[in-house]
């Protein structure tokens, strides 16, 4: 089975320097994503029949590279598994779409290169089993990710978006380091050994605090977020799908993998951490979506959201893994995992929706789309269900996973801590809150670019995308569908990695009649996707062939009616600012310090009167504004060290020698 | 009771809901007309107007898509799920477990979500500003709605709507500040999920507050009808879910002889008056607020909701 995953990966890494070459052909990117998509599928289906059926064996393998006295450890068990399976259907979808998309690509040369090696890079993380591989392999993954997201260098935009990305991914993989050095520090760089080892509550703590600042900076969690949206956006829209969807499922790993699997038993106070930073990032990501207006923008902010929802989840296992509920860890585990591969699933949707709409029209700003329906249909259709299971929304596959943790949090009663018993009713309202802000926010997205009429030529004149893209988007799509329907299927399937992370797994859900879904007992709480569809389908289908018998099928198109008074002007819809404008006056106030500033002309003036819109990030303004004018300040200090004599140099290294000579005597 | 007597059960309730809510909203529009001294329309008239509507043709904005002439099907269905999975009459029906609590909120979701994007589909302004709005409101009204879903269900230890009404209608309730609280939330959430007043007046068209109407201006015909019988649904089913979790008395279980049944169901009938009733009084004396008072109004039923949580989780008994 490694073996198999090894060779694939060497695949990958092979294709890279292949893609030099090929980048100068005219069919080179076809046999480039080609290649890409068969060792990606490969992997998923080697990884995913590991799940099913040898999830107990996880097999390991050592190679005789990287530190000569370590070598490179791998292994592949229940958690590796399920994160390989989703790197990888992520990976392949990706190819699948860049198969069609790529004919878009300017410059070939600065994409193909790095995109094989940047999937190899991701999948190595998952599959590490030492601390040197593992931080390798995640600085690789950032690099190559950085290289593609500064692909398209000329706008200035990107440039500042590598550059911030660059400092925070460094920022990132320095916490790792240092976690890793804390717990390697009695044991060796082997993840065995450092199981083995039994490091102290205060190491352990501020291994976790560690961890939490490298995999959160990586994931998305606020206040580390700002990034985010700056890098993910600017790669090109294959890249971006595989940067929302499945990096932060990455990072995810990491903090999984240190957390719960190379550290001991779990203090209280660490779910207390999780916990106050997953919930906040949940609302104010999607707050911040939700006052976006760059299609791409509006999906890498709605990431965060969800990434908060994962780490409230993974708040939820710890905290009840620590006070020794184990049957509601695993409950609220599996929903943390599930919303893994669900967000992986729909985001990857999303955003190759949202480069079908860029390839299509050049136009990533909604305030310049619109009717997109009319002329992309198919498109239209898989972003409709992309849509509609980001948005939580049953019978699709995002509700059940919000579903399972809601349930999570309904047992919080039991736990006895105090700080936790108060937390967590906040935390769940915080949820609550953030589902309902994504369904605005993609009723938004939807809305303003699908429907309505068209706001520019581009819009207007847009042409369906390529096959492809579409079977791409629409496999995904069936998958949201499959996985809301059935998610029985996918909970036992998660059950060894639930067994091997919280020491225990949920009820064991296929038999149960009809396939519904029971977390705890009958007794509290069931949910049948399924039925419901079925159900709600019959009804559906029932309503209007009886309708169309019995009453009436006529139909006649006419003008708009727009209760008299339409305007032809597509000026005249709402457009993206003002459809958040209720929103923004209600929650923004506050959280965005907004303000909106009219300005009027004197009376005998002939100028246009003015609507102004000041918006504030107040974590970039509060903590990377400070951060960055102190860093620039000292900088600008020491710059004149540049400017010495070499008399002075030379004074300055004696000084320097005697200092330190005299710390070693001291 | 045998698979055959579920099966009729969980139909007959489908086909209660599906027919009595255009009386309910027929008569609470009475009650409202008698309350101002006026006649009103007769109580049958939501039927007449629903065989009406079906009856006439479709007309179709020009630049309409296929989503909006599917749309009234998907609201009616999702709806129609939800109303039916709600007890009335008689608990432990069929289908009880396919979806709890949670789930019948979230199909509400789901037809909302629809709603809204009908809204913008034809491209007009009317649309849009109902959408905007409508998503301004769910965006208080759904958290509150699910927070005082959690509170309900910690009290009663389950999220399945048939054990909370077996649980309320037991001894072992009590009086508990945090249901007397939930009982409010819930009842501010009905009404602005149901466009009433004070959020949302259900009687007009034409007004620069409206939301529920603008979003739905651009539908005619059968779709309009549809629509317009969803509605009536989510008003009955919020009616219903009042009554099922805070007077669950006289419901007939699942193996309950016939007699059992038709006595919960005149029961019913009786709590769905007297809640329509209070409902209309309610409305006659209280003006329509401005739509940004609407986020404080809700704003308390959050709060309120809140605060029967975490009483809850302070003390058992509370």
């Amino acid at each position: 089975m490694i073996a198999v995953a090894l060779l694939s990966v060497a695949a990958l890494l092979v294709l890279a320097p292949a893609g030099v070459v090929l980048s100068a052909r005219p069919r080179g990117s076809i046999i480039l994503y080609g290649g890409c998509l068969i060792a990606t599928s490969t992997l998923c289906v080697t990884a995913l029949s590991d799940l099913l059926f040898f999830a107990h064996l996880s097999p390991s393998a050592t190679l005789p590279i990287g530190l000569p006295w370590l070598g490179a450890h791998f292994r592949l068990d229940a958690l590796s598994a399920f994160f390989l399976v989703v790197v990888n259907l992520g990976g392949a979808a990706a190819s699948l779409f860049a198969l069609g998309y790529s004919r878009h690509e300017d410059s070939p040369g600065r994409v193909l290169p790095f995109y094989p090696a940047y999937l190899a890079g991701m999948n190595v993380v998952v599959l590490a089993n030492d601390a040197f591989s593992f931080l390798v392999a995640w600085e690789f993954m950032s690099l190559t990710s950085w290289v593609m997201v500064v692909s398209h260098h000329r706008e200035a935009e990107n440039v500042r978006a590598g550059y911030v990305y660059l400092l925070m991914a460094s920022f990132g993989t320095l916490t790792l380091l240092l976690a890793f050095g804390l717990l390697a520090s009695g044991a060796g760089y082997s993840f065995d050994a450092i199981r083995a080892s039994h490091p102290s509550a205060a190491v352990a703590g501020m291994v976790v605090i560690l961890a939490l600042l490298g995999a959160g900076s990586k994931a998305g969690l606020v206040p580390l977020h700002a990034w985010l949206p700056l890098a993910h956006p600017a790669a090109p829209s294959h890249v971006s799908g595989l940067m929302s969807g499945v990096m932060t499922k990455v990072a995810v790993y990491g903090f999984v993998r240190i957390v719960f699997d190379l550290l001991p038993e779990p203090a209280w106070w660490w779910s207390m951490v999780v916990l106050l930073v997953g919930g906040p990032t949940a609302t104010l990501g999607v707050l911040y979506a939700l006052m976006q207006r760059d299609i791409k923008r509006v999906l890498a902010y709605s990431t965060i959201e969800n990434i908060g929802i994962i780490f409230t989840g993974l708040g939820l296992a710890l905290a009840f893994k620590a006070e020794g509920l184990g049957w509601v860890a695993a409950l609220a585990f599996t929903a943390a995992m599930l919303h893994v591969l669900n967000h992986a699933l729909f985001k990857s949707l999303l955003f190759f929706g949202a480069g079908a709409v860029l390839g299509a029209t050049g136009e990533r700003d909604m305030e310049k789309l619109g009717g997109l329906i009319h002329r992309m249909p198919k498109t239209a259709f898989a972003m409709l269900i992309g849509c509609v299971a980001i948005s939580a929304l049953p019978p699709f596959n995002g509700f059940v996973s919000e579903w399972l943790t809601f349930q999570a949090i309904l047992l919080s009663p039991q736990l006895p801590s105090w700080g936790l018993k108060l937390a967590i009713p906040a935390v769940g309202g915080l949820l609550a809150l953030a589902a309902a802000f994504a369904a605005a926010c993609f009723v938004k997205l939807y809305g303003i670019s699908f429907l309505g009429r068209p706001r520019s030529d581009v819009a207007a004149s847009a042409l369906e995308t390529d096959r492809f893209s579409l079977t791409a988007m629409l496999a995904l799509a069936a998958l949201c569908l499959i996985a809301g329907i059935l998610p029985g299927l996918f909970i036992d399937a998660l059950a060894p990695v639930s067994k091997a992370m919280v020491g225990n797994i949920m009820p064991h859900q296929v038999g149960l009649q009809w396939l519904t879904i029971v977390p705890i007992a009958e007794s509290r709480s069931s949910y049948n996707g399924l039925l419901v569809f079925v159900f709600a389908a019959l009804c559906g289908t029932a309503a209007a062939s009886a309708i169309h018998r019995l009453a009436s099928d006529r139909l006649r198109r006419a003008p708009a009616w727009d209760c008299g008074y339409p305007d032809p002007n597509p000026a005249i819809q709402y457009s993206a600012s003002s459809f958040s404008q209720p929103i923004r006056r209600v929650f923004g106030s506050v959280i965005f310090a907004a303000r909106e500033i009219g300005e009027m002309p004197p009376p005998s003036s002939p100028r246009p009167a003015r609507l102004r819109v000041e918006l504030h990030d107040l974590i970039w303004d509060g903590l990377y504004a400070p951060i960055a004018m102190v860093v620039g300040f000292a900088t600008e200090r020491i710059n004149i060290l540049q400017f010495f004599t070499i008399r002075r140099y030379l004074t300055l290294v004696f000084v320097a020698l005697i200092v330190l000579l005299l710390v070693v005597a001291l | 009771m045998n698979a055959l007597g579920d099966i009729l059960s969980q139909g007959a309730q489908m086909s209660l809901v599906l027919g009595l809510a255009p009386l309910l909203t027929g008569f609470v529009r009475k009650v409202k007309a008698r309350l101002l001294r006026r006649r009103g329309p007769p109580l049958l008239q939501p039927y007449r107007d629903l065989v009406r509507l079906m009856r006439k043709d479709v007309v179709l904005a020009d630049n309409a898509s296929w989503l909006f002439r599917v749309i009234p099907y998907l609201i009616f269905s999702g709806t129609w799920v939800a109303a039916s999975l709600v007890p009335t009459f008689g608990n432990g029906l069929l289908f009880s477990w396919t979806a709890d609590l949670i789930a019948i909120i979230a199909l509400l979701g789901s037809a909302r979500f629809f709603q809204a994007l009908a809204g913008m589909d034809v491209g007009t302004a009317f649309g849009g500003i109902g959408s905007s709005r409508e998503v301004m409101i769910a965006s208080l009204a759904e958290p509150a709605m699910l927070i005082t879903v959690f509170s309900v269900a910690m009290i009663a230890g389950s999220t399945q709507l048939a054990n909370v009404a077996e649980f309320m209608g037991s001894d072992a309730v009590g009086l508990r500040v945090s249901l007397g609280m939930a009982f409010v939330a819930l009842t501010i959430m009905a009404l602005a999920e149901n466009a009433r007043i004070p959020v949302d007046n259900p009687a007009t068209h034409l007004e620069l507050t409206m939301v529920h109407e603008a979003m739905v201006l651009e539908y005619s015909g059968r779709h309009l009808a549809l629509i317009d019988l969803s509605s009536q649904l989510k008003l009955l089913l919020y009616v219903s879910l009042i009554a099922c979790v805070f007077v669950p008395w006289g419901m007939a279980t699942a193996d309950a002889s016939v007699d059992r049944f038709a006595f919960g169901a005149l029961l019913y009938l009786g709590k769905l008056t007297v809640l329509g009733f209070l409902l209309a009084v309610f409305e006659t004396s209280i003006a329509k607020m401005r739509v940004f008072r609407i986020p404080e109004f809700l704003g308390a039923a959050l709060m309120l909701a809140l605060l029967a949580t975490l009483l809850r989780f302070v003390s058992g008994s509370l």
